[in-house]
């Protein structure tokens, strides 16, 4: 049986395209996960406005994200997008765009939790002695709000990374879709069962990758409570 | 928008609801069985068993739902194991969910006072009792919030069920998209996922506010 797994990794390029695929899934994550922190921060900071009709459109955005499977929005604007607007995306694209809604919208809402959850006082005693509300918000809210809002970032990385997987259903070459590929070739022309190893191996991929970040997580989880 | 397709179309798409529900519903309850049994393995610190419960809840955090599956339906049959589409679906979902549930429950019990456990000893109440009467309600409590956010996302992981061949409503959505009508299709899909998790986030929001009286203080 290992004899057989051997085979089949050292068999054509098949591990050099599995790591291949691995590094077009983390570069997918790091582009989502970018675009997500800009634009959930500034969304963030849009949920804390004074505005009604701002937190309430903001608001209905986040809970309509977060009511249907992205995999349910990838197919949106896969097909939406060219068939009823004859926009055409490259297929990255379209999954950038996706999971950039997607994380724009859980980053929003991390942002709101951690400013919300300053306490009162934290300002009210800054302006006390005498500091700008702009030096208020800058020095004493912003550090701390940083400080809460770290291991929920941290956490969605993986998140962004696992759901990555779902980008197979639309053909970009990433970890699962290259693995798909090594299994089906080694079906049909070595008429090897490669499935075991090969997804056994890519179950590995994934946690080796993202296990360090949810130990990063938890530890700043742990650093935060004082 | 053509209403007659959405007529002739909309039962398959009830028809995949039934079939999401009744795999969701079981792979969250088998969720949290698992997670409640690792979360009581971790918080007691049980010889052994604590260290297992933990790898476990590690690897199904940090693994995607749709390999799980993969190597389930597509890997396992080669080391001898066969299982079926719907079971696989349940297993895996089962496996991913555990480890979400058992870090919830882990956290409500821990978030449980010590004087609390420190009074209810004093006032004699046995190791059983303690729990029962004096941990648990007010840990699960605790971990509602958390317990009703993960029923939710595993309904919504339930969208690759495709992958094993499941007629789930992703599934029904991808076969009708080839016949074109993508406009029709999408207002199905997106209303089938309505159908199937408002209804849920209603009642766990309801829930929430049933246990909270059980919260000590509330």
């Amino acid at each position: 049986m290992l004899a057989s797994a051997v085979k089949v990794f050292s068999n054509g390029q098949n591990f050099l395209r599995l790591l291949e695929g691995l590094w077009m899934t983390l570069k997918l994550s790091a582009a989502a996960v970018s675009l997500s922190l800009f634009f959930g921060f500034i969304v963030g900071l849009l949920m804390l406005s004074s505005r009604k009709t701002v937190r309430t459109s903001t608001r209905f955005y986040l809970e309509t994200i977060r009511i249907v499977p992205v995999l349910t929005f990838l197919f949106l604007f896969y097909y939406l997008l060219s068939r009823t607007f004859k926009i055409n995306l490259e297929s990255v694209t379209v999954v950038l765009l996706t999971f950039t809604l997607w994380g724009t919208a859980e980053i929003a809402d991390l942002v709101r939790g951690a400013f919300t959850s300053i306490p009162r006082h934290q300002k009210e005693s800054g302006l006390a002695v005498g500091l700008t509300d702009l030096q208020v918000q800058l020095h004493i809210i912003a550090p701390q709000a940083a400080r809460r809002l770290a291991p929920g970032v941290v956490n969605l990385v993986t998140r962004m990374i696992k759901t990555t997987s779902l980008v197979f259903f639309i053909g970009i070459p990433e970890l699962v879709t290259v693995s798909q590929q090594v299994v089906e070739v080694a079906a049909y022309q070595h008429n090897r069962p490669a499935a075991f190893w090969i997804y056994g191996l890519v179950f590995l991929f994934y946690f080796i990758v993202c296990w360090p970040i949810s130990k990063i997580s938890k530890s700043l989880e742990k650093r935060c409570l004082y | 928008m053509e209403l007659s397709y959405i007529v002739k179309f909309a039962p398959a798409f009830l028809k995949a609801i039934v079939l999401t529900a009744e795999l969701a519903a079981l792979g969250i309850a088998a969720a949290l069985a698992l997670g409640a049994a690792a979360a009581v393995a971790i918080y007691h610190r049980t010889p052994a068993l604590d260290k297992l419960a933990s790898a476990y809840v590690e690897l199904a955090r940090n693994t995607p739902l749709m390999i799980q599956l993969f190597f389930l339906y597509f890997g396992l049959p080669r080391a001898g194991v066969r299982l079926d589409a719907a079971t696989c679906a349940v297993i895996g979902l089962a496996f991913l969910g555990g480890g979400y549930m058992a870090e919830s429950i882990r956290g409500g019990l821990e978030a449980v006072g010590k004087s609390q456990i420190e009074s209810g000893l004093c006032i004699g109440l046995t190791r059983l009792q303690l729990m029962r009467h004096v941990v648990w309600p007010q840990a699960l409590a605790a971990a509602m919030p958390s317990l009703s956010a993960n029923a939710i996302f595993l309904i919504k992981e339930t969208s690759v069920f495709s992958v094993v061949a499941l007629a789930d409503i992703m599934y029904v959505a991808n076969d009708l998209m080839m016949e074109g009508h993508s406009n029709e299709t999408n207002l199905m899909m997106v209303t089938a996922y309505l159908v199937l998790i408002f209804p849920v986030s209603l009642i766990c929001s309801w829930g929430e506010k049933k246990v909270r009286s059980a919260g000590f203080g509330g």
